[in-house]
Parts: C-alpha cells; structure tokens; sequence
C-alpha cells in the first residue's frame, strides 16, 4: 500500500513536471499568435502578422544567416578534427592518455561562462572577437570534444579484423581510412554531427561573450530581445522563439532518431 | 609514432583556445597595473561589499538548487529503475528544456509563471489566492534553474541506476531485507558514485548561472551573481583585468565546490559495500 501510495507521488510529480514544460513552453506557442493577451486563458484574438514584424524587425534573415553559418562550419570543423582524434583514442593504449583525455573532458566540464570570459579578452586583443570567425572559433572549443567523445564509441565497434582485413588486400592506410572505416563509422559521424549541430544552435554563453553587432546568432538575438523587453511588443519576441524552437525541435526530433535521451545529456559509464 | 598526426590537430586546437586563454586569463588577473604582478584585483573584489557579496548571492541560489534537484531526481529515477507508464514519452520530454536551452525557458516562465500567466490564473480560478510574484526575482531563478537542470539530473542518474544489475537487488529482496534496506543497503553504495557526479555537475552549472538571472531574476539586486559581475566588468567597464580576476574566483568556488562533493561521497561510500556492478550496462 505504501509503495503504490509513494509511487503514486512519484509519477504525479512527473507529469506535473511534464505540464509545466507544456505550460513553458505553449505560453510562449500562444502568444506569439496573440493579437493582444491579458490575463484570460486564451487571447480574444489571433493573428500571425508578428512573425512578419518579428522577421522584419530583429532582421532574422540576417541573424538566421550567421546561425547557418556558425552552427555549420563548427560541425564542419568538429567532424573533422574529431574524427581522427576520436580514431586514435579508439584504437591504440600510449602514455599520457589519462591527461589527455581530460583536456578533452575540461571544456565540457568547466562552465563556459568561467572559460568564456577568458578567452573573450584573448580573442578580443587579437580582433578576433565580435566577429564570426570568433563565434565560431569559441563555439568548436566545447563542441570538439563533444564530437570526439560522441564519436569514440561508434569506433570501438569497428571491429579491428576488417582494418587487417583491408591491409592484407593491399590497401593502403589511406585506402582503408576511407573505404573502411570512414563508412563504417557514418552512423556515429550523423549522430556527433546532429548532436554538435543543436548544441551550437543553442549554445548561448560563448556565442554571446564572442559576438558583436552582425555576428549574433538566434539565441543571442532572442536574448537580446527578451533583455530589452518592453522596447518591442511581447508577442513579437514570442514570435522569434517560436521560430527559435522549431528550428532546435527540428533538428532535435531528427537527432532522437539515433540517440537515446540518457546519450544526450552525459555518458556516465566507462568502458574499461 | 607516426600515428600522432591524427591527435595533433585537435590537441593543439584545444591547448591554442582553451588552455592558454586560461592561463592568460590568470596572469591578466595579476596584472592590472602598467608593471609587477599584484593581487591588487582579488583585494578590491574581496573589499568591495558589492562585488563581493555576489558569492554570497550565487551561493544561496546554486546550493540550495543543488541540494532539491539532486534529491527530487534521485527519488524519481530510483522510483522509475523498473519503468514506469508513458517513459519514453516522459524521457522525450524532458529533453526539450536541455535542447532549447536557458533563454528560451526564461522566457516562457516569465509568462508561464507571471502574474497574468495560466498558473496564476488557474490557481485564482480554484479559488486559491493569488500567489506572491514568481517571476523577476529569486523564486524566478530558482524555478528557471530547476526545470533546466532536473531533466539534466534525471536523465544520467536514470541511466546510471539502470545500469546496476537487478540481480543484486533481486537477492536481497529473496534474503529478507525491505524496500528501505534495499535502499541504504545495497542500491546507494551503488549509486552514490553517479549521485555525485550529478551533483557536482549541477553545482557547478549552478554557479555559474547568467541568463537565467538576467532574464527571470533581478540582475541589479536580488539575483546579481558571480557570472553577472564578471560580465558587467568585461563588458560594460572593459576592465578584463578586473573580469578575468572575478572569472578566476568563480572557478575557484566550483572547484571548492566540487572538492566538498568529493569528500562528502568518499564519507558517505564508506560502507564496505563492494561497487562492482555500478554503471555497466
């Protein structure tokens, strides 16, 4: 009686939790259609004209551009300098591997906005910072190891025979990076690529240390707009997150189609 | 080895703009004048009330945060080890304030949680009384933290707790034991070891909190944490001498932070249980 009494609690609290979620986030799906919303359930009347101001106004084509731009070049970058790290690390025992493994592990550990304020002034005195090269070159930080460790696991399930394999067949190293192992390696090369991808969308506190007037990318412009609330209507600011959001749960609802939630938030266990 | 060549790339990339950013960063907090090396910016944070009062601030917003999301998220994925209704709706779920991150959350609990938002109205319309303000104020922090790092919290315990062989469970269950020594007995020598790193994680997130406080809390007052002062010194009064000292004392109280968790599990774990089983899935 007891235990189902306790469990009872348990799934009310999380369904709870879940509304409040739906309220969060339905609060903001509404609004952004609100003609005007004062203190009823629903506005008296609807109307999609914000998403044309909100386009206008906070120039999203602009800003949707440099996301682009920023969110495509670190998966890019973080693919590609994480994918033959993250190979090494697979493969081969050597010294010095526990060390550098936590370097890897440092920058998704320590909060950006300890490591962010930092290297703002190393990018910003050498007039990197403010500038989309900077964003992006601040937003890989995280992401690479992301990628690497995303990736780690898809390359030990390689097994190691088919390398041999392809060696004895006369392939060269070369050969058998890219006829082996790279299309091997493509479902996890999707995953830590969907994964980077979301995370750099909407990564706020180095995007925002790192970028000026025409580098901003949507979360920073929605932050920006959410900040100077009252300079612009409410619904209008609404009206970019919802873009914002569909852009994320697009991305995210294709993710999920190869990672497990508990993948998306950490890997706690250690293959020894 | 000739292999290396695969490592170099990202290495360096890391040691370029996350290890010597760091270090310059410290050496930049030691130097606010033209020459020498002083502690001349720790002095006038840890002097000025102002400035040093934000520890005192993000602290009584990150610990007690800590302590509630570990605990709730401990109970519920405990509960939920041997799946419950509707997980995997429930599991999608909860990705979505991790996936859409701080910003957008804070806004959304500005109309969720304010004074015309569908909470207040729904409890004015039970006939409860109208709640205190929720929102632009330490409660609007608390709640922002909390439905960001809960999910976070649960998700990696869920998936370390089910990781631990049923077996074990199974056996004490067979020699007698109940649902509570079950517990202490046998499940939390187990779990402790991810609880904490949970907890660390969260702490640390915790503390370095930013938009949240800007945008649901009171960023000139009530909620002016670490993270904001180090920012308003960068950015605002370009003193990234002053900034990085600040960014250095906040690192510094997550690290504290994060020893006090270790030392309270190494307490805690010492029980004699072996934890063979934990986390293998």
């Amino acid at each position: 009686m007891r235990g189902r009494l306790w469990r009872l609690a348990v799934w009310l609290f999380v369904v709870g939790f879940v509304l409040n979620l739906v309220g969060i986030v339905g609060h903001v799906v509404v609004s952004s259609f609100a003609r005007r919303w004062f203190a009823t359930p629903v506005p008296s009347a609807f109307t999609t004209e914000w998403y044309a101001y909100a386009w206008r106004e906070f120039q999203l084509d602009q800003v949707l551009m440099v996301t682009l731009t920023v969110a495509g070049t670190v998966t890019a970058a973080a693919l590609l300098l994480g994918f033959p790290a993250a190979y090494l690390l697979a493969r081969h025992e050597f010294r010095g591997k526990g060390p550098l493994l936590l370097l890897f592990f440092l920058p998704l550990l320590v909060p950006q906005m300890t490591y962010g304020i930092p290297l703002a002034t190393t990018l910003y005195r050498y007039r990197i910072g403010g500038t989309v090269a900077g964003v992006i070159a601040a937003n890989l930080v995280p992401m690479l190891p992301l990628a690497i460790f995303v990736l780690l696991p898809f390359v030990e399930q390689i097994s190691v025979n088919l390398e041999w394999a392809a060696r004895v067949h006369g392939a060269t190293r070369l050969q058998v990076f890219r006829r082996v192992i790279v299309p091997l390696a493509l479902p996890g090369l999707l995953t830590a690529g969907l994964l980077v991808l979301v995370n750099t969308v909407a990564n706020f506190e180095l995007t925002f240390l790192l970028s000026g007037a025409g580098s901003q990318t949507l979360v920073v412009a929605l932050y920006y707009a959410v900040f100077a609330a009252g300079m612009r209507p409410i619904y209008s600011v609404d009206a970019m997150a919802v873009i914002y959001m569909t852009i994320v749960l697009a991305m995210l609802v294709l993710a999920l189609r190869f990672v497990r939630p508990t993948q998306m938030v950490f890997r706690l266990d250690r293959r020894d | 080895m000739r292999l290396a060549v695969l490592l170099l790339p990202s290495v360096a990339y890391l040691l370029v703009m996350f290890v010597f950013p760091f270090a310059y960063g410290v050496l930049l907090s030691l130097a606010p004048g033209a020459r020498g090396l002083s502690l001349a910016n720790y002095l006038a944070f840890f002097l000025d009330p102002w400035q040093a009062r934000t520890i005192w601030v993000t602290a009584s917003i990150a610990v007690p945060n800590t302590v509630v999301t570990v605990l709730l998220a401990l109970i519920v994925a405990y509960s939920m080890r041997r799946g419950i209704r509707g997980e995997r709706t429930i599991t999608a779920a909860l990705v979505l304030p991790i996936a859409l991150g701080t910003v957008l959350v804070a806004e959304g609990i500005n109309g969720f949680y304010g004074p015309k938002g569908w909470l207040n109205q729904a409890l004015v319309g039970l006939g409860v009384p109208e709640l205190p303000r929720l929102t632009h104020n330490y409660t609007g922090v608390m709640i922002a933290l909390f439905v960001q790092h809960f999910p976070f919290c649960f998700l990696m315990l869920l998936g370390y707790i089910s990781g631990i062989d049923p077996a074990l469970e199974a056996s004490a269950r067979v020699l007698g034991a109940g649902a509570w020594a079950v517990f202490r007995r046998v499940m939390w020598p187990l779990i402790a070891p991810g609880v904490a790193i949970a907890g660390a994680l969260v702490f640390v997130m915790n503390f370095g909190v930013f938009p949240s406080a800007v945008l649901v809390g009171q960023p000139a007052g009530a909620t002016r944490t670490i993270a904001i002062a180090a920012y308003q010194q960068a950015f605002e009064h370009s003193d990234m001498s002053m900034a990085s000292a600040i960014a250095v004392v906040m690192g510094g109280c997550q690290l504290a932070g994060l020893a006090l968790i270790l030392v309270l599990r190494r307490r805690m774990a010492g029980t004699g249980v072996a934890t063979m089983g934990a986390g293998k899935r």
